[in-house]
C-alpha cells in the first residue's frame, strides 16, 4: 500500500495535471509507444512534447481547450463533456462518447 | 570503498559494500541473461545502478523527458483494503484528482473474472456512471485465475490432484476443461463492461499464475475481445517472469508457452491483439535488491526492446526489484521506478 503515490511523483506523467491521461489513451487505444504517443498529443494540442508534463503550461492549456481541469472551475466541460472534446481534439473515438451518443440519438 | 546502506529483497535493511554491490548487480543481471538468453547489462548500465545505490537520496526520480503513464491493478480496492470506507466512485476520483493518475480501473473486491461473472449486472452500471464522472480513460480489471475452475473452487477435476497419480493425460484434459470455462467468462465480462458500460478498455491482471493454461486462455480472449471490439484497449499483466509448464504442451500460434521469458510472450501478446503488456519479474528475498534490480531491468529491457506496444512494467510488492513487504520502503521503490523507467525505456507502470 502506499506505492501509487511514490511512482506517480518518481516517474509519473501527472495524470490530468499534465497530459498523462491523453498520451494513456493513445498508449491504451492505438497501440503507440510512449514516444509517438507524446508527439501525437504535442501535436494535436499544439504543444511542445516538453510541455505535457509541465502542470503549469498544462492547466492553462487544458483550460483553453476545455479539456477537463482537476480544479473545479465554473462553465468548464467536466466529465463526458470534456471526453467529448478529447476525441475531437486527438481524433480518437472514445467508447463512452461514442456510447452517449448512441443513447441520447445524436 | 564506501558502506552502502541496501536491503535484502524481503526488505530488511542491510550494510554492503561498494564490491558487494557491484558483484550483485553483475550476478543479478547474469542470472536473468543465462535464464531467458538474453543480452546482460552493458557496464554502462551497471555503473548507472552503481551510482544509484551510492545516492544518499531518500527518494530519486526519472528525468523530467522520460516521466511515463501509469496504470493499475485492482484499483478501486487500494483504498477500501486500508479500511478507507470511500466508495469506488470515490477512489476512482481520489486517484485522477489527488494522485496524479494516467489511468483508471474499476473493480470488484473479488478479482478474478469467475467470480466477477457473478455481479457484472452490478458492475455494469457502476462503469456506466464512472464513464460520465471521469476524464482518465478507464479500464475493467481482475485476473483470468484458472485455479478458480478446478475442485474443490470449481467444477472440473483438480490438475494437481490427477498429476500426481500419474494420471497426465486426464490432468491435461482437466486443463482443457478450465481453460474454456475461463475463456467464456472473460469474454462475458470483457464484452458487458465495454459493450455496454463504456469503459475504454480491459486489464487481464496477474495472468499465467496458473501456468501455461492460464496464459493461453487470456491470449484466446483477448484474441476474441479484440476481434470482436478492434478499438478496445488490452491490457495484459503477467504473474511472474517465467510460463510455469503446468500443462507443459500447450501452444498458441504454434508456441509452445511453458518456459517463455517476457520479450517471447510479449510477442504472443502483439498477435492476440493486446495493445498494452506488463511483465512482472518476481523477487528472490534472499538476494540482495542490486540483485534483484539487476535481474528484473535485465529481463525487462529484452521485453521492451522486442515490443511494438506499450510496456508498463509491474512494480509492486514483490515484483520489478521492489521487496516483497506490504509498504514498500521509498528508497528501494523510486530506485526500482526510476532504473526501470530510463534504461528499459518504458512506457508505463
Amino acid at each position: 500500500m502506499g506505492m501509487h503515490a511514490a511512482h506517480a511523483i518518481v516517474s509519473g506523467m501527472g495524470g490530468m495535471r499534465t497530459a498523462g491521461d491523453l498520451v494513456a489513451r493513445m498508449q491504451l487505444n492505438r497501440g503507440m509507444r510512449i514516444d509517438a504517443a507524446k508527439s501525437y498529443v504535442a501535436d494535436k494540442l499544439g504543444a511542445s512534447v516538453e510541455d505535457l508534463a509541465c502542470s503549469v503550461t498544462m492547466a492553462e492549456l487544458r483550460e483553453d481547450l476545455d479539456i477537463g481541469v482537476v480544479c473545479e472551475a465554473p462553465g468548464v466541460a467536466k466529465g463526458i463533456d470534456a471526453k467529448f472534446n478529447i476525441a475531437r481534439l486527438l481524433e480518437l473515438d472514445i467508447n463512452c462518447v461514442e456510447m452517449f451518443k448512441k443513447r441520447v440519438g445524436i | 570503498m564506501g558502506k552502502i546502506v541496501a536491503r535484502m529483497g524481503d526488505g530488511d535493511r542491510v550494510d554492503m559494500t561498494e564490491a558487494e554491490v557491484q558483484q550483485d548487480l553483475e550476478d543479478g543481471s547474469q542470472d536473468a541473461a543465462e535464464r531467458a538468453k538474453i543480452p546482460p547489462l552493458t557496464s554502462d548500465e551497471i555503473a548507472y545502478l552503481m551510482e544509484l545505490y551510492r545516492r544518499k537520496d531518500r527518494v530519486v526520480g526519472v528525468e523530467d523527458s522520460k516521466a511515463c503513464c501509469l496504470s493499475y491493478d485492482n484499483q478501486t480496492s487500494k483504498i477500501e483494503r486500508a479500511h478507507i470506507p470511500v466508495s469506488k466512485f470515490q477512489q476512482l476520483a481520489l486517484f485522477e484528482r489527488c494522485l496524479g493518475a494516467d489511468t483508471l480501473e474499476l473493480t470488484h473486491i473479488d478479482y478474478s473474472f469467475k467470480q466477477v461473472k457473478h455481479v457484472v449486472i452490478y458492475d455494469k452500471p457502476n462503469m456506466e456512471q464512472a464513464v460520465l464522472s471521469t476524464i482518465a480513460p478507464i479500464f475493467y480489471g481482475a485476473m483470468p485465475n484458472l485455479g478458480l475452475y478446478s475442485v474443490p473452487d470449481g467444477p472440473v477435476a483438480n490438475p494437481m490432484d490427477l498429476i500426481p497419480m500419474d494420471k497426465i493425460d486426464e490432468a491435461r484434459e482437466s486443463y482443457a476443461e478450465m481453460v474454456e470455462y475461463a475463456i467464456s467468462d472473460m469474454v462475458y465480462v470483457g464484452s458487458q463492461l465495454y459493450e455496454f458500460g463504456g469503459c475504454d478498455g480491459i486489464n487481464f491482471d496477474t495472468t499465467a499464475a496458473s501456468g501455461d493454461a492460464e496464459f493461453y486462455a487470456a491470449l484466446k480472449a483477448a484474441e476474441i475481445l479484440h476481434e470482436k471490439y478492434p478499438d478496445m484497449g488490452i491490457e495484459m499483466g503477467m504473474s511472474g517472469e517465467f510460463i510455469l509448464g503446468m500443462h507443459a504442451e500447450i501452444e498458441y500460434d504454434g508456441v509452445r508457452l511453458a518456459g517463455l521469458y517476457p520479450h517471447e510472450q510479449v510477442k504472443l501478446c502483439e498477435k492476440a491483439g493486446v495493445t498494452m503488456f506488463g511483465p512482472a519479474i518476481n523477487i528472490v528475498t534472499n538476494q540482495s535488491l542490486p540483485w534483484n534490480l539487476a535481474r528484473s531491468i535485465t529481463f525487462t529491457k529484452a521485453c521492451s526492446e522486442a515490443s511494438n506496444i506499450p510496456v508498463h512494467a509491474n512494480l509492486g510488492m514483490g515484483v520489478g526489484g521492489v521487496p516483497l513487504v506490504l509498504h514498500p520502503p521509498l528508497d528501494a521503490l523510486s530506485r526500482a521506478s526510476k532504473a526501470h523507467v530510463e534504461i528499459c525505456r518504458l512506457d508505463g507502470l
